[in-house]
């Protein structure tokens, strides 16, 4: 019981790496809270359905186009609202409560367009095929998302501790003004930034339609909330932080479902977060960062 | 006259509570922002005072005004106790404290019994009349006025400009930020305690992170650089939906498209004096240009 309930945690908690993982990328590079990532992310899930029930796309074609589609949208929201308070100089919460804005009015206008109620994917599209062993199931679905998350995070984490790119994005997290100085092309990865991150909430949005089957446009609020205390429980801004915060998240609601009760599924997240702050607001990897705002 | 006015009040009663209510709301933040904090606890503590004044009036005899004070200390009390350790905590990190702090609330009184679960509490007396709602926001707005002049105020107004020569100044900053966020907790009871006992019904989904941001939106959009910029900001978004009956659906999305634009246009909020003096002075400047 305890291994099938272990299985269970490692799913929805690399889920929650995931989405969590292009939150503190866009938090460590612009050093923006951006409270659009949950709204993209249900963006990406739609984006998977619509492309597969009406276009018969194959499920994987369509999770590539969407983290496409998603990433593209980041990469706009970065141009028409981030970027023009970078020029000014924004106070440190501009950016969060316009972005606030943002996630306002993608969601709004995914319900005006899609309709508020669920929706799922059309039938025979989710792999029904589960592998047994002993008596633990494992569903193709979980394993998909379980590989296909940890896939993206070991990119991820490669391309920022070894390629020219990385490096570069690195030093730009110390200090954009420096990098900028030493000839990095900062607008350029900023953007880059956008765009990663926004792809991979949209991953994350394709991953959790599939395993719960359930999309509709309020998804990516509850989401979001989560990925503010995965951040917060890693360490915002570290991308490691964010992989191991997340599992333990995912870790802590599946245990907490399983031997408490499940009415406070949504409290532990948000109890851990609390805890966190007040104890170690840097998280358990973060640095301690000098106070900016 | 009179018959026309009973017409006018039949059908716009709810707006203009409404309005009163969103302007105390967005007064309890602009209280906490003119300290430089950004809290996004305020619904929560809304819904705090909501639920002790509704559940006051409905289980026992004691009169409307001693509910209404119920829900005004209730939220202090409780910012009290999670202000202290909290308010160490700056920028985006105070901002993701209180928005855990709501959700934490919003589930408590999800799941207890007495606070009617996921149903909320239905058949709250209907005890707020329109005077109550202006004599409280008279009170309010005069104290929080005297407070601007005063030593208080100054203190606020230095922590937010810059903290740390706030504090080398000798100014008890911790303090202060306790007492804006405990007097804004104060503030937000207060008008979820004249909320309920107008709507009647309550439900933990009404004071959840939508509601936060509503109420930030409002002080955003009119300015929290003074009073009069929390008060135009709650009464243009309240207003707002009746002139937007056309969009239907996507009245939200006007919203969110109006909170990016003030945040890209005119940081300040639109009722912002140092904009307002200078749009003035170039007036004053190009007119008497002319004549000479």
């Amino acid at each position: 019981m305890l291994a099938q309930q272990l299985i269970n945690a490692l799913t929805l908690g690399s889920v929650y790496a995931l989405f969590a993982l292009g939150f503190t990328l866009v938090f460590g590079v612009l050093g923006v809270i951006n409270l659009s990532h949950g709204a993209i992310f249900m963006l990406g899930s739609y984006m998977a359905l619509l492309l597969v029930s009406s276009f018969q796309m194959s499920l994987w074609m369509a999770m590539l186009l969407s983290m496409l589609a998603c990433g593209l949208l980041g990469v706009v929201v970065d141009f028409l609202v981030l970027r023009p308070l970078r020029q000014r100089n924004a106070p440190h919460l501009a950016p969060m409560i316009a972005t606030i804005g943002v996630a306002i009015m993608i969601t709004n206008i995914s319900q005006g367009i899609f309709g508020a109620e669920n929706k799922r994917f059309p039938f025979g599209t989710i792999p029904e095929e589960s592998f047994s062993l002993g008596n633990l199931h494992l569903t193709a679905v979980q394993m998909a998302i379980v590989v296909i998350a940890f896939i993206l995070m070991l990119v991820l984490l490669q391309v920022m501790r070894r390629t020219q790119i990385g490096r570069a994005l690195r030093a730009i997290a110390e200090s954009p003004k420096a990098a900028y100085l030493l000839g990095i092309n900062v607008e350029g990865l900023f953007f880059l930034t956008s765009f990663a991150a926004a792809a991979l909430g949209g991953a994350a949005g394709v991953l959790v339609g599939l395993s719960f089957n359930a999309i509709s446009p309020f998804m990516g609020q509850p989401m979001l909330h989560k990925g503010i205390a995965v951040i917060i429980l890693g360490g915002m801004g570290d991308i490691r932080g964010a992989m191991i915060g997340g599992l333990f998240l995912g870790f802590a609601e599946v245990m907490s479902v399983a031997y408490i009760s499940s009415d406070f599924r949504d409290a532990v997240a948000f109890g851990l977060l609390f805890i966190i702050l007040l104890v170690r607001p840097s998280g358990m990897f973060g640095r301690v960062l000098e106070r900016k705002a | 006259m009179l018959e026309w006015w009973d017409g006018f009040w039949a059908i716009y009663s709810t707006v203009i509570f409404g309005i009163g209510i969103n302007a105390m709301l967005a007064l309890s933040i602009y209280l906490t922002l003119s300290c430089g904090l950004l809290s996004l606890a305020n619904a929560a503590f809304m819904g705090i005072g909501a639920y002790t004044a509704s559940m006051i009036s409905m289980q026992t005899a004691l009169p409307f005004p001693l509910a209404l004070l119920a829900g005004a200390i209730m939220p202090a009390i409780v910012a009290l106790i999670i202000g202290i350790p909290t308010l160490r905590l700056s920028g985006v990190y105070l901002a993701m404290a209180t928005l855990g702090f709501g959700e934490v609330v919003r589930v408590i009184v999800l799941n207890m019994e007495i606070t009617g679960g996921p149903m909320g509490l239905n058949g709250i007396p209907q005890k707020t009349e329109w005077w109550h709602i202006v004599l409280l926001l008279a009170a309010i707005l005069f104290i929080l006025a005297r407070m601007r002049r005063s030593k208080t105020g100054r203190a606020f107004e230095a922590i937010k400009e810059d903290e740390i020569a706030a504090r080398l100044m000798g100014v008890n900053v911790g303090g202060y930020k306790l007492l804006a966020f405990v007097m804004g907790a104060s503030i937000a009871g207060i008008a979820g305690g004249l909320n309920a006992h107008y709507t009647f019904t309550i439900g933990p989904g009404n004071y959840a992170f939508e509601n936060a941001v509503d109420i930030l939106t409002m002080a955003v959009f009119g300015g929290t650089s003074n009073l009069i910029g929390p008060l135009i900001g709650s009464s243009s978004l309240t207003l707002l939906p009746e002139f937007m009956h056309s969009l239907k659906d996507f009245r939200l999305a006007a919203n969110g498209l109006i909170l990016i634009l003030v945040i890209l246009y005119l940081p300040k909020g639109i009722w912002d004096p140092a904009r307002i003096r200078n749009f003035r002075k170039k007036l004053t400047s190009s007119s008497s240009g002319k004549v000479s």
